[in-house]
């Protein structure tokens, strides 16, 4: 029985100052003049307030990129909804903040690249790191709980604790570290973001650690490596269970990697009521529920725990979305991504565009 | 525990969603669907009611309150981020 959607990724637009090269949008980024007008923006929000949605992310791409994001903030908190800023920061004033605010923003996640300035600027391809300071002031200006959100590759890994020291001085009320998933961008430069196991070993106490002394003061939520699990993490919560995704195009999305599966047809929100899309489209009726599990999801005990991993993952690697996640060990195409956590030479990042 | 006055942490909110006519906690990165219990003990986490205090609170309107299962209700709202959690009492 499909529930109604509990929250939207509302990605504006994939314009980003930031080239970071693990970003989570797709290599084939939406242009400018294909974005969604204001109009249909707001008919959007208003759609999925009343199919359920509670929580909105305003998100991209730097959401900050739109002129109109005030007029959004403003319509999405008239309907009641709880609004998230996802930014990286840059241009985000305090005069500005404080307008976002007042329009409805409830809360903002901060990204940060690594924790000092030059390593932070070679992850982002830009001089970013100089911005995130006067970004989080803004916010605590602005009397927000501020999330710090850190993707942790090789490339940083050995500053997780650093990286902890600085989320704190900026003030921060939670601490995302999230390890890299590989979608979009992320997948073209895996080699080069894939973590070690030392790395990850060395990581987990300081997180512990951390966790321990910042206890009521600052939440640390630790996202784990999934290639080096032995199951698959339980993706999205189940495929269009919970969340929907709606593109800087309109495309309706149950997960903001989903057009990687160029096997489904996904449905645009300036052709078809949102409604319809969430509970009829074949797209979002694809993976709901068990029938459509092969072997060994099908017959497994964990298939009610993590749905079998993600379509996404299973299918960009395996080429059938219908697979177990191969980052179960129980998959047979496991030996996959076994051989992609094996260590490679240092390799240059393919920037995002 | 007995000195614990849980209140919401910073950006949550309680609220009625009335798509789904349900009482309904909206906090940073969460939304948690409540029933009318969960939101009676939600409602009294004001930074000043004590645990046992929220329990005769409670009792007053409900019949068969135990003073463990409101003290579980309240650390699985603090483990989700609702509330502060017990250390920072």
């Amino acid at each position: 029985m499909t529930q109604p959607p509990l929250g939207l990724l509302a990605e504006l637009t994939h314009r980003c100052p930031l080239h970071c090269p693990y970003c989570s949008n797709p290599v084939e980024l939406v242009v400018r003049d294909r974005e969604l007008t204001t109009d249909q923006w707001r008919s959007v929000l208003t759609q999925a307030r009343e199919l359920g949605v509670l929580q909105v992310h305003l998100s991209g791409g730097e959401p900050l990129a739109r002129r109109d994001l005030p007029e959004l903030v403003s319509h999405a908190s008239s309907l009641g909804c709880y609004v998230n800023l996802v930014t990286s920061g840059l241009g985000l004033t305090e005069e500005r903040m404080a307008d976002l605010a007042a329009r409805g923003i409830e809360h903002v996640q901060l990204s940060v690249q690594a924790a000092d300035p030059a390593r932070a600027d070679l992850i982002a391809g830009t001089r970013a790191a100089k911005h995130k300071r006067a970004a989080a002031n803004a916010v605590r200006a602005a009397g927000l709980p501020l999330t710090v959100n850190a993707v942790l590759h090789r490339g940083n890994h050995d500053q997780v604790g650093a990286i902890i020291d600085l989320a704190e001085e900026l003030g921060a009320d939670r601490l995302e570290l999230a390890n890299t998933q590989f979608y979009g961008w992320a997948l073209r430069n895996r080699a080069a973001l894939m973590p070690t196991k030392a790395q990850l070993a060395a990581a987990e106490p300081i997180v512990r650690a951390a966790r321990r002394r910042l206890a009521g003061r600052l939440e640390v939520i630790y996202v784990l490596a999934d290639y080096q699990e032995s199951y698959p993490k339980p993706c999205m919560h189940g495929w269009g269970a919970r969340q929907l995704t709606v593109a800087p195009d309109g495309a309706v999305l149950p997960c903001p990697s989903a057009t990687v599966i160029n096997t489904l047809e996904f449905e645009n929100a300036t052709r078809r009521p949102l409604a319809e899309i969430w509970y009829e489209s074949p797209s979002f009726n694809a993976f709901r529920g068990e029938d459509w599990m092969r072997e060994p999801c099908r017959s497994c005990e964990r298939r009610s725990v993590d749905f079998g991993g993600c379509r996404c993952q299973a299918f960009m690697l395996t080429g059938a979305a219908e697979n177990a996640d191969p980052v179960c060990a129980l998959s047979p195409h496991h030996g996959l991504v076994e051989d992609a956590v094996q260590p490679v030479a240092e390799l240059p990042f393919v920037m995002r565009g | 525990m007995t000195g614990w006055a849980p209140r919401l942490r910073r950006g949550a909110r309680l609220g009625f969603d009335p798509v789904r006519r349900t009482p309904v906690v909206l906090f940073p990165e969460g939304v948690l669907v409540l029933n009318s219990t969960a939101e009676a003990v939600l409602r009294s986490c004001d930074g000043a009611a004590t645990v046992p205090e929220i329990v005769s609170v409670l009792e007053r309107r409900y019949a068969g309150v135990r003073a463990e299962d409101v003290l579980t209700v309240l650390r699985g709202f603090a483990a989700r981020g609702v509330i502060q959690p017990e250390e920072q009492a």
